[in-house]
């Protein structure tokens, strides 16, 4: 009844193979059995987009797809995002400097939304980056600053920070500080 | 997640078998958006999950079929027919229903059989195919059929397909005339929500008005108006309201729904009802596409 089935797919580039149960969905498989714990669980009715991961280049809710569904496929997860020696993806460095990050909960979902959106059009309208992310809820509210990182991305090609190598997470924490400050006080004016 | 066998055929009759064998303990699988969600919270339990995905004769793709058919295989996601140029040319009201389903990741999963197979009183492209004469096509064990879609509902999770029976494609026919559509929905919120009120009105240069609604009773309902009112481009406000007004004569939201209250959702038919009618006109007149 309960039998563990056989599935192989590519994660982050990366061949797995490995056992899953019927009933368990992707996002348990990615964060339970191969330890990728920054796709988040919120919902689990596909309604608020923490557990978005790009399967064969679309997004998708992870808690909606089953992990036999993902037999075959290719999954990128956030944690796919930013290059082997760590630089940040674009999108990624811009999130940090609009300061779109505050609690954090959302962003591996938010990211992948925006790498989908920006893969399919390199320069959407506002419009366009409101529907992409859609999907997305964020209880900080930081919809203007994740709008605004998107549309740096796409108007501006790489944003300033990205063009020289950055040391990586610690870097990036301190632009997350500085652009949410920035944040606040706009809220102050 | 209560544990339940998988399945995944690669033939039709595979499917149709292992239907007829399990009977109620099966549940068919596509996009998964409302079963796994329904899997999940206990609603339902079935013992056996077959995932139709990989049966070449349910593949997604919109081509054309004898007599200058629109078929929609029935694994098609909501984002591919919102982005096909032949549907958006000709069945605009489907393309922009498509286009609203839930958000990105859901329209990147759910599958347009099983908007109609879920049957949900709020589904946003059954307003749109029944404006547009849409038929299911199904396969079960006497063999394939057809079943106009005005005759496949028959109330929330309830239709007419038969144990056994699943959904290969959804068929659109060819018009002599150019049926012009619109379709609008209201929801709670701008983005991604369940519809409080979804409709759809087509006219093809005729006297008969078509007018599709949801979500404001226990199936979606189709009214057609043969006046001539709705028809002619150039009808009164008020005379376009009064023969609305009697098309949804049959509207009966539920007063118990947590999305909109009954009242709200009768006015809003009709507001809805009369933009997607000037829409439609429109676009009849220009030739125009969604």
């Amino acid at each position: 009844m309960t039998a563990r089935i056989p599935i192989s797919l590519t994660v982050n580039g990366q061949p797995r193979s490995l056992e899953v149960g019927a009933h368990h969905t992707l996002l348990e498989v990615l964060r339970d059995d191969l330890a990728l714990t920054g796709t988040k669980e919120c919902c689990l009715v596909g309604e608020c987009g923490a557990c978005t991961v790009i399967m064969d280049g679309r997004s998708v809710d992870s808690c909606l797809v089953l992990a036999v569904e993902a037999d075959g496929a290719a999954v990128l997860t956030v944690e796919g995002l930013a290059s082997p020696d760590g630089r940040l993806a674009p999108i990624q460095q811009a999130f940090l400097d609009k300061g779109a990050v505050q609690c954090g909960f959302c962003i591996p979902g938010q990211l992948l939304s925006a790498h989908a959106l920006l893969e399919a059009h390199s320069h959407p309208t506002r419009e366009e980056i409101e529907e992409g992310l859609a999907g997305n809820l964020c209880r900080c509210a930081c919809y203007e600053q994740i709008f605004e990182a998107v549309e740096s991305v796409a108007n501006g090609g790489e944003p300033e920070a990205t063009r020289e190598p950055r040391a990586g997470a610690v870097d990036g924490i301190g632009g997350a500080r500085a652009g949410a400050r920035t944040s606040a006080e706009g809220l102050d004016q | 997640m209560q544990p339940f066998n998988y399945v995944r055929p690669t033939s039709l009759t595979e499917a149709i078998d292992l239907l007829a064998e399990h009977g109620p303990a099966a549940r068919v699988l596509a996009g998964g958006t409302d079963l796994v969600i329904r899997l999940r919270d206990g609603t339902l339990s079935p013992s056996i999950v077959v995932d139709v995905k990989r049966i070449p004769e349910l593949a997604p793709g919109i081509g054309s079929g004898d007599g200058g058919l629109i078929v929609i295989g029935a694994t098609t996601t909501m984002t591919e027919i919102a982005a096909h140029p032949v549907i958006r040319r000709d069945l605009a009201a489907l393309a922009e229903a498509a286009a609203v389903v839930g958000s990105v990741q859901i329209r990147n999963r759910a599958t347009l059989a099983g908007n109609l197979c879920n049957a949900s009183p709020a589904a946003d492209t059954a307003p749109a195919l029944l404006v547009h004469g849409a038929t299911v096509v199904a396969a079960g064990p006497g063999g394939m059929r057809r079943v106009p879609l005005d005759e496949f509902f028959v109330r929330s999770g309830v239709t007419t397909l038969q144990p056994g029976e699943l959904v290969t494609a959804i068929e659109i026919p060819a018009r002599q005339a150019r049926l012009a559509s619109a379709h609008q929905r209201r929801t709670r919120r701008r983005g991604h929500d369940l519809a409080s009120v979804t409709l759809a009105c087509g006219v093809d240069g005729s006297d008969t008005a078509r007018v599709a609604f949801g979500s404001v009773g226990p199936r979606p309902l189709l009214r057609l108006d043969p006046t001539g009112i709705l028809a002619d481009p150039g009808s009164s406000e008020a005379d376009r309201a009064g023969v609305l007004d009697a098309l949804f004569a049959d509207a009966t939201p539920s007063p118990r729904s947590m999305r909109a209250g009954p009242e709200y959702r009768l006015a809003m038919l009709r507001v809805l009802g009369r933009r997607a009618l000037a829409t439609a006109h429109e676009r009849l007149g220009t030739g125009a596409t969604a």
